[in-house]
């Protein structure tokens, strides 16, 4: 067993070894590096095909058409693409956007962002156990409303969204929806046939592809339009100018293409691996787990353990890698946000850790972990005051803290 | 982010971590910090007749650089008398265990605590 043991696949997974031997024939002078918008001779046409394989492959993954496939840098990219781009064009019909407290901060921040330029956006809270009550969504739908944006799988909780209940609601008002879909794509099946959803952002990173390349998915019937962000030589149909990474496509192609293949076996195997973990753990004083496990992506779980500080624990498990909040939060000190939305008491927030597991986790590497977890966890309950307090019985909410 | 090796070593190596009796006259207790805040530091000192710190014990909810902070003060108060343990200064804390200004807060808690601990130990005694 190799150490360290990575337990972090929703900040990102490595590349298949499939895929990176793809890529490697887009790059070099004996390979295809054409660009795929020279129209004029063999390397063009080449990456071009190659351009247009992927999008075939990204598109078969959620049943769509490859025309509605616009390439962009990443999930972020596609989340800003989607909601400003919509907002930008259709703000005459309206300027009214709800969105969820839980989502992945490329969409909170976006939204901050068209809130300044004088849109109004509608925060849902979510429920304790992360998910979205359908009734509180359709009583904020206002007639002014143009667009619902709700994640399908969050990336600190797992949580799986009912995106197709949701798309009901939308398009029976005529909002448009637009989903996150960075975290679950090849391991929750999408199909936009018959899932009535208009834009679903996507990223090639989360499912074994490269960096530095994603999707977002735009319905042509009804026909969605969009303002473009980025402007230039008209690629993607003038929704995303910039000439295209061949490789990075050809990379996201590939992993696509895996993740249809192999979805149900590597579901099966990491579901089986997850609990696994959450039974070795469960058994410990005082771990909760945060978000549904019913409705939940196969790899995540997400624990707080109580009386023990999040950062510390992972100073004592340095032998692996997972994160605490989210990696994209954590370079601050504050606790998730998204644990706090669920209502989840600021000490058990500070608590949790994060453990997403994915293709290349062993079952040695869960067994190792679960180990160093109880260790770790009972040498740090016997340095916490808390847990002293806790176990004479006294309720920390009677106390008078000082805060600081 | 990345910790000082004398961080690493308190952390991994806790010095006096323990619990004394906080209702004997002779033991002094600080606790503070708040558990919503990340941290709490309970720090408590037994001192002689003469007012010397005898001997002094910790537990701490927090980060690494918190268990630091608080494993290392408990070595330097041992040995000082009340008036030198209230000396300490935070900077001092941080400078000796390298801690990144982020992790300030951290040393100024346990600056903090036996500051507590100290006035916990006059206070009982006072009474009388």
């Amino acid at each position: 067993m190799k150490l360290p043991i990575y337990m972090d696949y929703s900040a990102t997974t490595p590349v298949d070894p499939r895929v990176a031997e793809k890529m490697c024939q887009y790059l070099t002078p004996d390979g295809m590096f054409g660009n795929p918008a020279s129209r004029s001779h063999k390397f063009g046409w080449d990456a071009d095909d190659a351009v247009e394989q992927a999008r075939s492959d990204v598109a078969a993954l959620l049943n769509a058409d490859p025309k509605e496939i616009v390439w962009t840098s990443g999930a972020t990219e596609s989340d800003n693409l989607a909601i400003k781009g919509a907002a930008h064009f259709y703000q005459k019909q309206g300027k009214h956007i709800i969105t969820c407290k839980t989502e992945h901060k490329a969409v909170l921040d976006t939204c901050r962002q068209l809130e300044r330029e004088g849109f109004e956006v509608t925060y849902l809270d979510p429920e304790p156990d992360g998910l979205i009550d359908l009734g509180k969504l359709e009583a904020a739908m206002r007639d002014d409303t143009i667009l619902v944006s709700i994640m399908h799988v969050n990336n600190e909780i797992g949580v799986i969204q009912d995106i197709e209940a949701i798309g009901e609601l939308t398009r029976a008002r005529k909002i448009l929806f637009h989903v996150d879909a960075a975290q679950s794509a090849g391991k929750v099946p999408l199909d936009m046939e018959r899932m009535k959803v208009d834009l679903l952002s996507l990223s090639a990173h989360k499912i074994y592809g490269p960096k530095g390349i994603g999707a977002l998915y735009v319905r042509r019937k009804p026909r969605v339009r969009l303002e473009a962000q980025m402007h230039g030589g008209g690629h993607e149909r003038g929704m995303r100018s910039g000439t295209l990474a061949t490789h990075q496509i050809v990379g996201m192609g590939e992993a696509f293409r895996l993740a249809k293949a192999e979805m149900a076996q590597d579901n099966e195997r990491i579901m089986q691996l997850r609990d696994r973990l959450w039974n070795g753990i469960k058994g410990m004083d005082e771990v909760y787990l945060n978000g549904d496990l019913e409705h939940r992506v196969a790899g995540n779980l997400n624990i707080s353990f109580a009386y023990v500080e999040g950062e510390s624990l992972i100073m004592a498990l340095k032998d692996f890698a997972v994160s605490s909040g989210s990696a994209c939060t954590s370079a601050s000190l504050e606790p998730s946000y998204v644990l706090r939305a669920l209502g989840r008491e600021d000490e058990l927030a500070h608590s949790s850790i994060r453990f997403t597991i994915g293709r290349f986790t062993t079952e040695e590497e869960v067994d190792y972990v679960i180990g160093l977890i109880s260790q770790q966890v009972n040498r740090l309950r016997e340095l916490s005051p808390l847990w002293d307090m806790f176990k004479e019985g006294i309720d920390l909410h009677s106390v008078q803290w000082a805060a600081h | 982010m990345a910790y000082s090796e004398k961080v690493l070593d308190h952390y991994e190596n806790p010095r006096n971590v323990g619990v004394m009796d906080k209702d004997a006259k002779n033991v002094g207790t600080g606790m503070v910090g708040a558990p919503a805040c990340g941290d709490v530091m309970r720090l408590q000192i037994q001192v002689n007749e003469q007012g010397v710190i005898e001997d002094a014990k910790f537990k701490t909810y927090g980060c690494g650089s918190a268990i630091a902070s608080s494993s290392l003060l408990t070595e330097w108060v041992k040995g000082k008398t009340l008036e030198e343990a209230q000396q300490i200064k935070n900077t001092q804390i941080a400078a000796e265990l390298a801690l990144p200004p982020v992790k300030i807060h951290c040393s100024v808690l346990a600056e903090d605590a036996i500051k507590a601990a100290v006035q916990d130990y006059t206070a009982k005694n006072a009474k009388g």
